[in-house]
């Protein structure tokens, strides 16, 4: 292989989840203006796709970056079960405190898979809905 | 500098099976891709050129001569067969997704004059993908 090259995998996972922007920090007046439907006071749900990017070195015994089994297991461990049918502002308790706005989710999802241990983690997307998706690979891009 | 992709498909087969490895350890690595009869796929492949637009034409590069290199390159080698047994590049390899996109890359890099190969993204389903580019591009 030559070591110009990098090899990423990368996997879609989905979650549904609510949630509501609404931001302390302003009026009432402010978040209708400013976050407009999505500021109604009972939130909203979305059917979310997580797509993740992971590099490595392919194994030459099993031709893998990483064994899917243990990828998805974290994945799954790490940010569904928190995530899959929840309420992002009641039960992801960092967004107690931060807008649960999908850039803010995105950053969330990289923070924790990056610890993944067998691969090193390139990139998150978040796809909101399937008009909107928001990209996330760190703060060097 | 712009970022131009062409997509195509072919169907293949494969199976995951390491010789070095016992019967057991082969089932418990590979799962249902260890199955002797192998398992075939759709697979997509979106390969992308990166260049500034000649000035004179307004192309990275020809289109049709992409299409008749991905056609001759991959599609002709590819679709319709069994990936461990038909494609000479994989042997000795488990032919995963990361190891297709590498050999894929490979066959491709070489043949493209105008332009630079930038990336190959190959899709095995659409939940599962492997990408192929230069280290230190932008990933994805």
């Amino acid at each position: 292989m030559s070591e110009a090259l990098k090899i990423a995998l990368g996997r879609r996972y989905r979650f549904a989840a609510s949630h509501r922007l609404h931001s302390d920090a302003l009026s009432a007046e402010e978040n209708a203006r400013v976050y407009g439907k999505c500021n109604n006071p009972y939130g909203h749900g979305h059917n979310y796709v997580l797509e993740i990017s992971v590099s490595g070195t392919p194994d030459p015994a099993t031709g893998m970056i990483v064994n899917l089994t243990d990828l998805d297991g974290f994945v799954e461990r790490e940010v569904l079960e928190a995530f899959d049918h929840k309420s992002l502002n009641e039960d992801v308790p960092v967004f107690r405190t931060k807008v649960p706005t999908t850039e803010n989710v995105c950053r969330e999802i990289y923070q924790r898979l990056k610890r993944f241990p067998q691969a090193k983690l390139e990139r998150v997307r978040v796809e909101e809905t399937s008009n909107n998706a928001f990209e996330y690979a760190g703060e060097e891009f | 500098m712009v970022y131009l992709t062409r997509k195509i498909e072919f169907s293949a087969s494969h199976l995951y099976h390491n010789p070095a490895f016992s019967a057991e350890e082969n089932k418990r690595v590979f799962g249902k891709c260890n199955n002797p009869h192998g398992h075939g796929h759709n697979y997509s492949l979106e390969v992308t050129v990166a260049g500034e637009p000649d000035p004179v034409t307004g192309m990275v590069l020809d289109l049709k001569e992409l299409k008749e290199i991905l056609e001759r390159e991959i599609t002709q080698r590819m679709d319709h067969r069994f990936l461990n047994y038909e494609v000479p590049e994989l042997k000795g390899q488990i032919p995963t997704c990361e190891n297709i996109a590498r050999v894929i890359w490979n066959l491709l890099e070489p043949r493209i004059h105008q332009g630079r190969l930038h990336r190959v993204r190959l899709y095995e389903t659409p939940d599962l993908f492997a990408d192929c580019y230069r280290n230190g591009a932008k990933p994805g």
